[in-house]
This record gives C-alpha cells, sequence and structure tokens, in this order.
C-alpha cells in the first residue's frame, strides 16, 4: 500500500490537547491533521493511530511523518504515550498482553500492522536501542554477529567486514578492535550502549528507534552517542525519545511534544525550542510542568 | 516547576526595572537642568550615569549566569535575550541623557537665542516613548510596543524640522551658530532616545511573538495582527 500526501515537513502543528479523538479540533489543527496518507518522503508516518492498553488509550489520535535520514525527538512527560508509540514502530508491544492498535503506521508507506507482514523483516529494517544497555552475555565480535548470522550463511570474511564496518560507525571500533573476543559484559556503560546501536546497525536498519539512551549514562558517555546520533543521521532515520530537554534540542531535527497520549506539538525542533505554539509545549520545556 | 530559573528570571526583571527607573529619572533630570540651565543638576546627571552603567554589568551578568547555568529555551530564553538587548539600549539612552545634559554648560556660555524646536512637544514625546516602552516589556504588550514605533516618526519630523530651522536662523545670525549647533545636538540627541525606544519596543515584540520586527515593522504588525486573529 503506497501513500501519499501534501508535505508537512517544514511546519510546526499545534494540535489540541484534549483527546482528539472524542474532540473537534480547533481550525489550524484541522489543517495539520488531515488524515490524508503520508508522505513518500518520510521513512516512517502515522495517520490516527492509536494504542490501547485494555481501556486505557495510552496513544490518541497521532498523526505524525518522521523524514527520512532526519533525527525526531520524541518528548512528554512520564506517561504520556511517547515510549508506547515509539514501540510500535517495531511491533515491541505485540508481546503485551491487552495491547491493540488502529489507525494506520507505516513504514516506507506499508502498514506495520498488516496481518502478513514478517515482523522479523521489520525488526531487521527497524533497530531498537534502550535506555539501559543489553549486550548479550557473548564477546564483543559476537554481539554484533548475531544478527546477521540469524539472515543466514555467510562467509568469515564478510561477517569480519561487517563487525568492523559496524564497531566502525558506532564509534567503538578502536576501543575494542583488539579485545573482539572477550565478553561483552567488560565493557563501561557507555561502550556496551554504543555496542548495542553497533548491533543494530549490523543488520542494516533503515530506522534507528533509541528508547532514552543515555539516561543510564555519564555525561562523557553520554557525548558520544550523542555524537553518534549526529553521524548516523542522514544514513538512517531515527527517532529517539528523551526526557532530557537540551539532549533534544542538541540531536534531534524535529520534535514532537506528546501529553496524556496526545500528539500536541511537532515540527522543527529549532521552533520547537525557541518559539513553541502552544502553551502546554512552552510550559513543558521551561520546565513549568511534567 | 524550575523553581531556581523562575526566581532568577523574576530576580532580573527586577533588576532591569531598577535600571529602567533610574534611566528614566536621568533622562527627565536632564530635561529639567536644560529647561533651567542649571549646571548642578547636569552634573548630577552626569555622576549618577555611571551608577547606570554599573548596573548594566551587573544586568548582563546576571545574564550570562541564567544562560550558563539554567539553559532556558523558548519563553525563558526569549524573556533573557530582551533583557540582555534591553539592558543595552537602557544604558545607551542613559549615556545619551548625560551628553544632554552636558549641552547645559555650552548653551549658557553663549548669547540666548530662540530654541528651534518646540522643546517641550518633543522632550515629553521622548520621555512617553520610553515610559510606554518599559510598560510594554512589564506587561509583554504588543500594542503598546507597536505604538512607541509609530511614534518615532513624531520625533524624527521635529529633528529634521530643527535642523531647518538651525539653517535658517544661523544664515540669519552667523553669530548664533554656536548655540543654535548645541540645540541641534540636543535635538538629535532626543531622536536618538527616541530610535532607541523604538528597539527596546521591537525586542519587547520577539519576546511576545518571536518576530524579528526590526527592519519591517509593517509586516511584523501585520503578522501579529493575524496572530491575534487566529
Amino acid at each position: 500500500m503506497i501513500l501519499t500526501m501534501e508535505n508537512p515537513k517544514e511546519k510546526t502543528r499545534c494540535f489540541a490537547q484534549e483527546d482528539t479523538a472524542a474532540a473537534p479540533l480547533s481550525g489550524a489543527a484541522q489543517k495539520a491533521k488531515k488524515t490524508d496518507l503520508p508522505v513518500p518522503e518520510a521513512a516512517v508516518s502515522a495517520r490516527g493511530f492509536c494504542v490501547n492498553y485494555g481501556s486505557f488509550k495510552a496513544v490518541k489520535n497521532v498523526d505524525i511523518d518522521f523524514s527520512r535520514g532526519r533525527v525526531t525527538a520524541i518528548i512528554g512527560p512520564s506517561g504520556c504515550g511517547k515510549s508506547t508509540f515509539l514501540r510500535c514502530i517495531n511491533r515491541m508491544n505485540d508481546f503485551v498482553d491487552g495491547c491493540t492498535t488502529s489507525g494506520l503506521l507505516a513504514l516506507d508507506g506499508v502498514n506495520i500492522f498488516h496481518k502478513r507482514l514478517d515482523v522479523v523483516e521489520l525488526r531487521r529494517r527497524v533497530g531498537m536501542v534502550f535506555q539501559r544497555p543489553n549486550p548479550f552475555p557473548k564477546s564483543i565480535y559476537d554481539n554484533i554477529a548475531y544478527g546477521v548470522r540469524l539472515q543466514g550463511r555467510i562467509a568469515r570474511s564478510e561477517l569480519d567486514e561487517i563487525v568492523e564496518l559496524s564497531l566502525r560507525r558506532a564509534a567503538l571500533w578502536d576501543e575494542v578492535k583488539d579485545r573482539l573476543s572477550s565478553s561483552a559484559l567488560g565493557l563501561s556503560g557507555g561502550q556496551q550502549q554504543r555496542l548495542c546501536i553497533a548491533r543494530a546497525l549490523a543488520v542494516k536498519p533503515e530506522v534507528l528507534l533509541m528508547d532514552e539512551p543515555c539516561s543510564a549514562l555519564d555525561p562523557k558517555s553520554t557525548a558520544r552517542v550523542e555524537e553518534l546520533i549526529g553521524t548516523l543521521s542522514g544514513d538512517y532515520t531515527i527517532a529517539i525519545v528523551t526526557h532530557n530537554m537540551q539532549q533534544a534540542s542538541r540531536v534531534s531535527d524535529f520534535t514532537a511534544f506528546f501529553y496524556e497520549g496526545n500528539l500536541v506539538e511537532f515540527g522543527k525542533t529549532s521552533d520547537i525550542f525557541t518559539n513553541p505554539k502552544c502553551e502546554a509545549t512552552n510550559d513543558y520545556i521551561t520546565g513549568r510542568f511534567g | 516547576m524550575n523553581s531556581h530559573l523562575v526566581r532568577d528570571l523574576e530576580a532580573l526583571k527586577k533588576r532591569l526595572l531598577t535600571l529602567a527607573m533610574r534611566v528614566e529619572e536621568n533622562m527627565l533630570k536632564s530635561v529639567r537642568s536644560l529647561r533651567a540651565m542649571s549646571e548642578n543638576m547636569a552634573d548630577e546627571v552626569v555622576v549618577s550615569d555611571k551608577l547606570i552603567d554599573s548596573l548594566e554589568v551587573d544586568i548582563e551578568e546576571d545574564c550570562m549566569k541564567i544562560l550558563a547555568l539554567h539553559q532556558p529555551v523558548a519563553s525563558d530564553l526569549r524573556f533573557v535575550i530582551t533583557v540582555l538587548k534591553i539592558n543595552g539600549e537602557l544604558e545607551h539612552i542613559g549615556d545619551v541623557a548625560a551628553n544632554i545634559a552636558k549641552r547645559v554648560g555650552y548653551i549658557r556660555a553663549e548669547d540666548k537665542v530662540e530654541i528651534p524646536f518646540d522643546f517641550e512637544t518633543m522632550t515629553t514625546r521622548t520621555v512617553y516613548m520610553l515610559k510606554t516602552a518599559i510598560d510594554a516589556f512589564l506587561r509583554q504588550d504588543s500594542a503598546l510596543a507597536l505604538g512607541v514605533c509609530s511614534d518615532d516618526e513624531i520625533v524624527d519630523m521635529a529633528n529634521r524640522e530643527c535642523y531647518s530651522k538651525v539653517r535658517e536662523i544661523i544664515s540669519k545670525n552667523p553669530k548664533s551658530a554656536m548655540c543654535c549647533i548645541n540645540w541641534l545636538l540636543v535635538s538629535k540627541s532626543l531622536e536618538r532616545i527616541a530610535d532607541m525606544c523604538t528597539n527596546i519596543a521591537e525586542d519587547v515584540i520577539y519576546m511576545r511573538h518571536s518576530i524579528i520586527a526590526r527592519h519591517n515593522i509593517k509586516a511584523a504588525s501585520e503578522q501579529i495582527r493575524g496572530e491575534s486573529e487566529e
């Protein structure tokens, strides 16, 4: 299913703060919330996308486009639905009892929740990095090679090349090249997180999802990961959930503010952090609530 | 709620108000010294300008601290940037007020001539612009700020008329040249103060609407009107 619509990329969109599924939108929000189909330039698009946990509405009627090769930060107070939304992009919520979705969430115009979609292939195309580094209890080399081997037989020389390239891309190669056979668990927290990013990169994803990737890291490791995000943007579409406003403003091209399951405002990061259109966004990013 | 930032922003606002009050007092005093041709009063203006200079430095340091320690964003960032800019404008207005006061000695030393412009109207209008610009900042009121911007033309016109009048007086009576030139400098100083009040008003518009009105006030005004209609 290929989908097309007007390009809203460069606009800041301010949506109604109430449950948009139930309440009518203001004129500006209605204009922004056209439920036409996603832009071709968007790697990931949502239209009227909802997530429920039983009767609880965690994500309400979200319309958003993640521009290809750009970094989009998702911000909002705890429980606002940002991680739930992020995890839907590679269907991590499939394992959650009572979790149901409606509306459209598409990767390259293809519905992520289509019943015939190959979820394993989806997760190859959409990598994920979690809050806490989670290396496998294996060697550094095997951590990177793990996903590649799952995809089928591969020559050792080719695998070596992928491991080196992935570690280089994750800015970790120089630190670990002499101890590839050592346990990944012996790496520092920051190195482990970059190893997880390298592991995600090894299977050549198109989209990288990062759920608070630096929240367990010290400032120096955080800076390394942020630099890495900068070097990866352009080649990968990155969506990062973060509670750190400075991080969102430093690393992202676009920012989406979620509140109580609604996408309140979405726009260029430079606009959101200097002149947000919604009072709620202003209050949140200036630390007045949340 | 980030109470430390809110507290520091509130303190910054109070400090800027103190500066604004001192500058306004100095400006009024410089006008009075000229009206009364009082050199003592003029000296007081020059002395208290030093206090204004020191307060301006303190406010700039406060802004730097807030930027470094709190890394404000959105409305808070625009507020700090605006304070930083208004701070500079107020200090400059203080300097120009001191320059006006310094004219008293020169004018007294020369033969008396007719003031080549409507002194009361021009000073009253300029003081009103300063008061209104500060009011606009306090209330974050862009309508007041736009009013200041449109008043600037009145002061500009008075200054242009002064120039023509000075030429006319000097051509009739060349001996009055020195005195006339000093009055022309007063008129020019008032015109510069009005310009700086306009700058403050434009900064207020930036703070309130994130619109840089500096080079196209008409477009900014239309944009603000459009926003309020939405």
